[in-house]
């Protein structure tokens, strides 16, 4: 089974390359999939129906009890049958139906040949998480269809319709199926249904399964989406309409019916829903004009017969229900493909537009008044055969009720038999001048003349389908009535109430006119559709208002709203239910204080501060007393890291502010001075709250408590902190680095903008690297290699000189930590920064051109280059059979160093190396050199 | 575990400070603003994790009285972010000063417009206005 969905993907994939290469004939070939899953039915009818279904399992993830689990019984079969046969067909039509340069059709090609796949799916799995799974990929696919001709309102705004309502009750379904899978501790369908749970908690869950169903079903009150959905082209109509998606609804019924049809609300629900909807469906279809929409309330009606039927969990009931189920998807596919012809053919659907088509179109017309014969319930077709099943099933119940069921499906059928009546008058009957009509395409024809043939052809043989479906209705125990299916039962009371279904029929169409008239007089006071559009139209409105409401546009507006909800949330959990400490100490060190007193000030002062570099500084001397206090923690490596960052944080900003004004403007700001400094103070508080409960409310050990062993033993470094880097969470700093090379990114494309700023870039720093290739620097260019960036009244040789002597042992210490990380505080973060604050003193002691010359690289190399290297380490060690990141050790023996042992994660902390040198590199190549290249340029064309 | 009160105390500083300048409309404002309440969340991570202790870096078998690394490593990757954050921010005043002369961030137009069409109860962008569709419009 899975080898077919398989197929449908792969043909779903390739559609749009054949349509592009063949046209519309290349529906024949995406045809044969669906072909083959009926096919495959068809040869494993003999297993199935001997009680052995057949199942597939494929294991898929095991933590979420997930799998790809396939069962086909002889209700899998039947909708098999169904889905891929009359797929098969629909497709075919389709070859003949649309003209080659039909606009996306290669789109439409892949979504409808996707759907079929999807359908396949939904009834083959055994599964209910992938039974949800596929049902709303049906419901995706099928937005996409019915809105194939997007530029139409209609077709947009009923794609939209169908897939909210659908959705809606498919969320619905997908609560009960958590419900019913969690009680039953299984989602595995069979299983479920074997040993079916009970409880107020079931009956909740089938409740909301049965929303689902009835959602995707079309039952009152969410029946509207079906109508509005006929924008669809009529292939989709006669496919997703007729035989598939609808019926998805009514699969699900039967499915869980075997276990829960005597669940209490069950029967209550469905059957009241199910005769409404037949009613009323039947009704509205006879005051339609258009041919689509009359065929689109039949539906809807006999969706509500189907659902009676289902729902009722008898045999008899189920036998009828399976007939009728096949019965529909014969005549009603039929009935649309024809009304897809007759609309192509004469280009009009009004039935008081078209005339004497049963004349000119007899092929056409000859398979449109057998299925109509077969909807309307006349022997020998197969619609008999089931509703007179039904008649038969309801006249002999001893279930409460059942006289009203009979009731309603006696008047559902006399309106079935008028509107069938008024579908032939209306399409095929010469009342007036007779339509022109251009003929027909042949592929189009194979579709209408098989499923007409199949209605006859299975009418006559059911007694033999009976033999092949009944294994599903003898799910059911015998009741005191055996129903059968058959033309010829004798002369019984169903045959009178077929008969009185016959009379009546033809007398409603007798008269129509006075039917259209009373319709029309009658006011729709209960209209779903409008309390549809009320709800949707309140929605928007509620989200203007909310949206309005909150989010005005300002941005300290916006961020003041967050920090407020950190005060009122977690800032209210501190005063209500937390364990304060009993005790607090002042500090570990009292040097601690001292540092913290000086922060605190410095931290004061930032926030007073008017001046823009005075501001810089002082959040500079803040950032310096933070690694002070990392280092009285016992923290090297987080002091370290810091100090670093720091000092290049002082330097990028000075580039940047050399930019803008001295002072911060006096712009109004959103929030008044007042307001933020109370909000700042509200949200202090609250984080000195936390901080002083964080220790108090901690209940669990430490994971950090293995780490020590676990970074010597596995990770092979005795720095703890840098083992967890590299190692132990390594998958973290993956993560990290992704977000650096994204912010490298950032920068680089708000500096350099246009690609040919980039070019420029790139063409300058090649000339720098054949310039040093032609002459290798060295005595008479003076202490730096290429010193040019910088204007000669500017150059200070001190800075010059010292940079010089430096440079080579920065870069040699930034190699050190790299290599000795493992073990001593260091590692590829501290020495990428020590290696780029090297860079940054070559760049501003000479400028652009300096900084090109000391590293001649692009810094997309760099990054490119590191996340390769992170990211392979991890996919070497997977390949050689170990978990991803995991580390391995080698002892080596190396000539002068001697006995050197070699982590794997040291590449990793490579990798983190190269990324941080490649983000120093972007700054300083786009914050350093692209600007002063744009002053440049500017004082060229002020001077 | 008792918790130290400075660090405490100047977690909440921190903050009080950041919260108040990241508030301003000047993006180098609230990057500074934005700095000072990284500063401050990494200081809380130390209160969180306990007693300040030796270094995280195995010397002998014992390992009692060593720091907590675990929130080391964390903060560490903080850090780093921080200073891409930083240099993206900077790049951002940057543009936004080559646009307007000026690195303040001023009301969003879209959402100013929402805000009128909310105040002026105006719903004719939705769909779902007058009813234009009754049951099935078929092309």
């Amino acid at each position: 089974m899975i080898a077919l969905l398989l197929a449908h993907v792969a043909a779903a994939g390739v559609a749009p390359a054949l349509v592009r290469r063949w046209g519309r004939r290349a529906f024949l070939a995406l045809a044969v999939p669906p072909a083959a899953a009926a096919v495959w039915a068809a040869v494993s009818t003999a297993a199935i129906h001997d009680g052995h279904p057949v199942v597939e399992r494929y294991r898929w993830i095991d933590g979420l009890h997930l799998e790809l689990g396939f069962r086909a019984d002889t209700l899998t079969w039947l909708m098999v049958l169904v889905v891929g046969g009359i797929g098969a067909i629909v497709l075919v039509y389709c070859a003949g139906y649309f003209s080659d340069d039909e606009p996306l059709l290669g789109r439409f090609a892949a979504n409808l040949t996707a759907f079929a796949g999807a359908m396949l799916g939904l009834v083959t799995s055994d599964d209910l998480l992938m039974l949800y799974l596929f049902w709303e990929v049906t419901t995706v696919l099928s937005y996409l269809l019915i809105g194939h001709t997007s530029e139409l309102r209609p077709s947009r705004s009923a794609a939209t319709q169908a897939l909210v309502v659908t959705t809606a009750g498919g969320l619905a379904m997908l609560v009960g199926i958590v419900l019913l899978g969690e009680r039953a501790g299984t989602y595995q369908l069979s299983e479920i249904l074997a040993d079916p749970p009970r409880g107020p908690l079931v009956t909740t869950a089938v409740v909301l399964l049965i929303v689902g169903a009835v959602t995707k079903s079309a039952l009152i009150p969410f029946h509207f989406w079906l109508p509005s959905a006929m924008a669809a082209p009529t292939p989709v109509s006669a496919y997703l309409h007729a035989a598939a998606m609808v019926k998805a609804g009514i699969y699900l019924v039967a499915r869980l019916a075997p276990g829960f049809s005597d669940v209490p609300l069950w029967r209550p629900v469905l059957l009241t829903l199910g005769g409404a909807t037949m009613l009323l469906g039947g009704w509205r279809a006879l005051r339609q004009h258009d041919l689509k929409l009359l065929l689109a309330f039949g539906t809807v009606s006999q969706l509500g017969f189907l659902t009676v039927l289902v729902g009722t969990g008898s045999r008899a009931a189920a036998l009828a229900g399976t007939t009728l189920l096949l019965a529909h998807a014969l005549f009603k596919a039929c009935l649309f493909l024809v009304v897809g012809i007759v609309d192509h053919a004469t280009g009009s659907r009004d039935l008081r537009v078209l005339s004497g088509l049963g004349r000119s179109l007899p092929v056409v017309a000859g398979c449109g008044v057998l299925a109509a014969a077969s909807m309307a319930g006349l022997p020998p077709l197969l619609g008999f055969v089931g509703k007179e099943a039904a008649y038969e099933t309801f006249l002999h119940s001893s279930a409460p009720g059942s006289t009203w069921v009979l009731v309603v499906l006696v008047a559902g059928s006399i309106l079935t038999f008028a509107y069938s009546a008024r579908f032939v008058w209306g399409a095929f009957a010469e009342r007036g001048p007779r339509s022109r009509v251009v003929r027909p395409d042949a592929y189009a024809l194979v579709g209408p003349v098989l499923l007409a043939a199949g209605s006859v052809v299975v009418g006559v043989l059911s007694t033999r389908l009976e033999t092949l479906t009944s294994s599903y209705s003898r799910l059911w125990p015998a009741d005191g009535h055996a129903v059968h299916l058959g033309l010829w039962h004798g002369v019984t009371p169903a045959l009178g109430l077929s008969a009185l279904t016959v009379l009546g029929g033809a007398g409603l169409f007798a008269v129509r006119g006075g039917v259209e008239r009373l319709q029309a007089a009658v006011p729709t006071s209960l209209d779903a559709q409008r309390s549809y559009r009320a709800t949707m139209r309140s929605l928007d409105r509620a989200s203007l208002e909310v949206t309005g409401g909150l989010q005005r546009g300002s941005l300290p507006l916006t961020l003041g709203l967050i920090l407020s909800v950190l005060v009122i949330v977690p800032g209210g959990s501190l005063l209500l239910g937390v364990t304060w400490p009993d005790e607090v100490r002042w500090w570990d060190t009292p040097a601690q204080g001292i540092v913290a007193l000086v922060v605190l000030v410095a931290a004061y002062w930032t926030a007073r501060s008017r001046r823009r570099l005075r501001a810089v500084i002082l959040v500079g001397i803040t950032g310096y007393g933070t690694a002070m206090l990392f280092l009285l923690h016992g923290a090297p490596d987080l002091a370290l890291t810091q100090v670093l960052v720091e000092t290049v944080s002082l330097v990028v900003f000075v580039l940047v502010v050399r930019r803008l004004p001295q002072r911060f403007s006096d712009t109004p700001p959103g929030i008044g001075r007042w307001a933020r400094a109370t909000l700042g103070l509200l949200v202090g508080a609250v984080m000195t709250g936390l901080a002083l409960t964080a220790t108090t409310v901690r209940e669990a050990i430490p994971v950090s408590v293995d780490f020590p062993r676990a970074a010597v033993e596995f990770g092979g470094g005795r720095n703890i902190v840098n083992v967890t880097l590299v190692d132990i969470r390594a998958w973290d700093t993956m993560g990290e680095l992704s977000v650096v090379l994204v912010s490298a990114t950032g920068v680089a494309s708000l500096v350099f903008l246009r690609q040919r700023f980039v070019d420029r870039a790139r063409q300058a720093l090649e000339r720098t690297r054949s310039e040093m290739a032609e002459r290798p620097p060295g005595r008479g260019v003076g202490w730096l290699a290429r010193p040019m960036g910088v204007a000669s009244e500017r150059r200070s040789v001190m800075f010059e000189v010292v940079t010089r002597l430096v440079f080579h042992t920065v870069a040699l210490w930034s190699l050190f930590l790299l290599f000795s990380g493992h073990n001593n505080p260091g590692g590829g973060f501290s020495a990428g920064l020590v290696l780029g604050l090297g860079l940054t003193m070559r760049y501003l002691a000479g400028g652009r051109s300096e900084l090109r010359a000391a590293l001649p690289v692009s810094p997309g190399a760099l990054l490119g280059a590191g996340m390769v290297l992170a990211a392979g380490t991890s996919l070497v060690t997977l390949a050689f059979g170990g978990e991803a990141l995991q580390s391995w050790i080698f002892h080596l023996h190396v000539p002068l160093l001697g006995d050197v042992h070699l982590v794997t994660s040291l590449f990793f902390d490579i990798g983190v190396y190269l990324v941080v040198v490649g983000l120093m590199l972007d700054i300083l190549r786009s914050l350093g050199s692209a600007i002063d290249d744009q002053i440049e340029q500017e004082s060229e064309l002020t001077s | 575990m008792t918790p130290n009160l400075v660090l405490a105390v100047l977690v909440g500083v921190l903050f009080a400070t950041g919260v108040y300048l990241l508030l301003a409309r000047s993006i180098t404002r609230a990057l500074i603003g934005l700095l000072l309440m990284g500063n401050g969340s990494n200081i809380l991570f130390l209160v969180a994790s306990g007693r300040a202790g030796r270094a995280p870096i195995v010397t002998g078998h014992d390992s009692s009285g060593m720091s907590d690394p675990l929130p080391q490593a964390m903060v560490l990757t903080a850090i780093v972010i921080t200073l891409g954050m930083t240099a993206f921010l900077l790049a951002m005043a940057h543009r936004s000063w080559q646009l307007e002369r000026s690195d303040v961030v001023r009301d969003d137009p879209e959402d100013v417009e929402i805000l009128r069409r909310a105040e002026a109860d105006d719903l004719s962008d939705s769909d779902f206005v007058g009813d234009d569709l009754d049951e099935g419009t078929a092309p």
